[in-house]
């Protein structure tokens, strides 16, 4: 990006690429791959990028290319993905990268500074750090990711329902959301971890139960708007089903924003998952979840700062990553959400 | 005036009912749990006519609507059951750890209302420089950092490597029961108790536990003054300002930052709201005797009466907050007349 001509080649390159191809591609049949002739790279490209797309696809593909490029010029949002896919990775290669048995204790080594033996040292029962951040961040991370499997179908499916009905739907549904969202979120998942008993499964439920609420909301204010439109009003026209109008062709309107706001959201959830296991109501010990390591290693602040430390700097760049993505994909999906 | 008292009496008519909602999701919780609360109150080596006779007495033997008819009359009496673990009434736990949390959290929202709002309006008068960059990625972290971490490693720097700091706790161990309990707020007492090294022991006992808790709602304050400050610095009454040769503070202050005070108002009001959240996680690192303390205390001890009379004020607090907010920015916005 140093080069201040670049984007300038860049759409030089493209239209001169578009040139040769044009007219070969408007005869072909819809939705055809790319030519293979104008050289690969060059050739995708410009069927991506073409202003008269021969097919649907051909279209939805370029839409989201041209999502990807001005997605790809926001350097924050970039960093931000780019420490998620690595901490995927890491936490999918754990049992690779993982330099002992998270479980396996070593008495006589307790709290151990880091070394080339313990990368990240050990914690008071002399188990090595780094092998418990890679398999907690499979526990933390994959709290998140159940949360938000349970919750975003939920809050859509309430949301537009809510929206499309109207009237008594509308209200009650509208009312229960309301309740929801009169509590602080961790607060409620106290008092729903306090019910159920404290663990894994229970947090999880606790979070999804106080994370619907917003989602409810964004998906009744879009579908609001676009159950006015002519479009729905065709589909109802042709005889579609209040199901099949909802399902088929408002919910899909709603995803973009959903993600943005999901994604937005992952930081808040990784936080209060932390918290709960920080609180001692979350994944239970000895199983390595970053809030429970902290929870344990509290007590060692002020000497074996890092035994505590390590955890939540993990908690941190997860939690900045998700904003960072969030805020980027906001821009690109959802301009007005601002 | 008349569509905006309709407006007041709608948003009025709405608060009962979310109160009803909360009271009986905190019924539906207390349903579900497991522990007996029969065998919560009588202890679990208790001969059998005693538990039949308190399961009685609990109205436990009652069809659930009953049961639920009775919970919300015993709330709207001011009775919340009686708390296991202090075997005081829960609400007199809490009229006692309440203080503590208040002071706590008004010291944190004046700190991030005023470094907030500061930042904002800088960041936003400065569009792109350095200074608007440093404080994005400030107020992203706030945003991210657990809170927890960040008491922890604030105890860490401030109190065990520098020592500029006390550490956890309300006051020193010297000052402990030497002020007389008028307010609850500990810097208020002892002031009013004419004793000022304990007022300043309070105060500095203070400083860490408000300064975590603040970060927060501090960002989200910075971050949103920011936005407001840009839509009005574009907008065209500024640049007649700047035409008619007014100094630049005089048009960010009196001209610009009048017109984000309303919004502000409201986004000030709904994180002090949110200030509760972080005050469970704070306040359990700085042993802060506070509501979030006790709740959290009550949790792990299992007393189902003060977590969710808890549970219930803290939600009450909300609503309550959430209204006012709401109140406010239609009472002082000239457009929702």
């Amino acid at each position: 990006m140093s080069d201040p001509a670049s984007p300038m080649a860049d759409v030089a390159t493209a239209t001169a690429a578009i040139e040769p191809i044009a007219p070969d591609a408007v005869p072909e049949a819809a939705g055809a791959p790319p030519p293979p002739q104008a050289g690969a790279a060059s050739g995708r490209r410009a069927w991506l990028l073409t202003d008269a797309p021969a097919s649907r696809a051909q279209a939805a593909w370029g839409r989201r290319y041209q999502a990807w490029l001005a997605f790809r010029r926001n350097p924050l949002a970039m960093a931000g993905l780019g420490v998620i896919l690595l901490m995927l990775l890491l936490i999918l290669l754990a049992p690779v990268l993982a330099t002992h048995d998270p479980g396996i204790q070593e008495l006589g080594n307790r709290l151990a500074a880091p070394s080339s033996a313990h990368w990240l040292g050990t914690d008071e029962l002399g188990r090595d750090v780094w092998s418990r951040l890679l398999y907690g961040g499979r526990i933390t991370l994959g709290m998140v990711v159940a949360v938000v499997l349970l919750v975003a179908p939920v809050g859509l499916l309430v949301g537009c329902v809510a929206g499309y009905a109207g009237g008594l739907w509308d209200r009650l549904l509208m009312r229960v959301t309301d309740v929801f969202l009169a509590f602080p979120r961790l607060i409620l998942a106290l008092a729903f971890v306090a019910a159920m008993g404290p663990g894994v499964e229970s947090a999880v439920i606790a979070i999804a139960l106080t994370a619907w609420p917003p989602y409810a909301r964004l998906a009744r204010a879009e579908t609001l708007t676009i159950r006015h439109t002519d479009y729905v009003a065709a589909a109802r026209m042709t005889g579609a089903s209040p199901a099949r109008v909802v399902l088929r062709h408002v919910l899909p309107m709603c995803l973009p924003s959903l993600v943005v706001r999901v994604t937005l959201d992952m930081s808040s959830i990784i936080l209060t998952a932390a918290g709960l296991g920080f609180l001692g109501l979350g994944a239970q010990p000895p199983l390595p979840e970053w809030g429970t390591m902290i929870a344990t290693a509290r007590r060692f602040i002020l000497e074996q700062w890092w035994v505590a430390v390590m955890p939540g700097v993990a908690i941190f760049a997860a939690s900045l990553a998700f904003n960072l993505l969030g805020d980027g994909l906001r821009d690109v999906l959802d301009p007005k959400q601002r | 005036m008349k569509a905006r008292l309709g407006a007041l009496a709608a948003t009025a008519a709405s608060i009962p009912i979310t109160l009803f909602g909360l009271v009986l999701v905190t019924f539906f919780i207390g349903r579900v749990v497991p522990i007996d609360p029969v065998l919560a109150v009588v202890g679990d080596r208790a001969p059998a006519d005693v538990v039949a006779r308190a399961r009685l007495e609990l109205g436990l033997d009652q069809p659930l609507y009953a049961q639920f008819w009775r919970y919300l009359t015993d709330i709207l009496t001011g009775n919340l059951g009686r708390s296991v673990m202090t075997s005081n009434p829960v609400w007199e736990d809490i009229a006692r750890y309440f203080p503590a949390t208040f002071e706590l959290a008004t010291l944190a929202i004046i700190v991030a209302g005023v470094l907030g709002i500061g930042l904002g309006v800088l960041a936003a008068t400065r569009q792109g420089s350095w200074v608007d960059q440093v404080v994005r990625v400030f107020c992203l972290a706030g945003h991210s950092l657990p809170v927890f971490v960040l008491a922890l490693v604030s105890l860490l720097v401030f109190y065990a490597w520098l020592g500029w700091l006390p550490g956890p706790g309300r006051q020193g161990i010297v000052f402990q029961d030497m002020v007389e309990t008028r307010t609850g707020l500990m810097t208020l007492d002892a002031a009013l108790a004419n004793d000022w090294p304990a007022f300043w022991d309070a105060v500095a006992h203070l400083i860490q536990p408000a300064g975590v808790l603040s970060f927060f709602s501090l960002a989200y304050i910075a971050r949103m003054t920011r936005a407001f400050m840009l839509a009005e610095l574009r907008s065209e009454y500024v640049t007649t300002a700047r035409a008619k040769g007014l100094s630049w503070p005089r048009i960010v202050w009196r001209h610009a930052f009048r017109n984000t005070a309303v919004p502000l108002v409201t986004v000030i009001f709904l994180t002090y709201a949110g200030l509760l959240e972080g005050a469970v996680l704070t306040e359990t690192i700085f042993a802060w005797p506070g509501l979030g303390q006790y709740l959290t205390v009550s949790l792990l001890n299992a007393d189902m009466n003060a977590v969710l009379g808890a549970t219930l004020v803290v939600g009450l607090i909300y609503v309550v907050l959430n209204l006012l907010a709401d109140l406010l920015y239609r009472l002082m916005d000239p457009r929702t007349r």
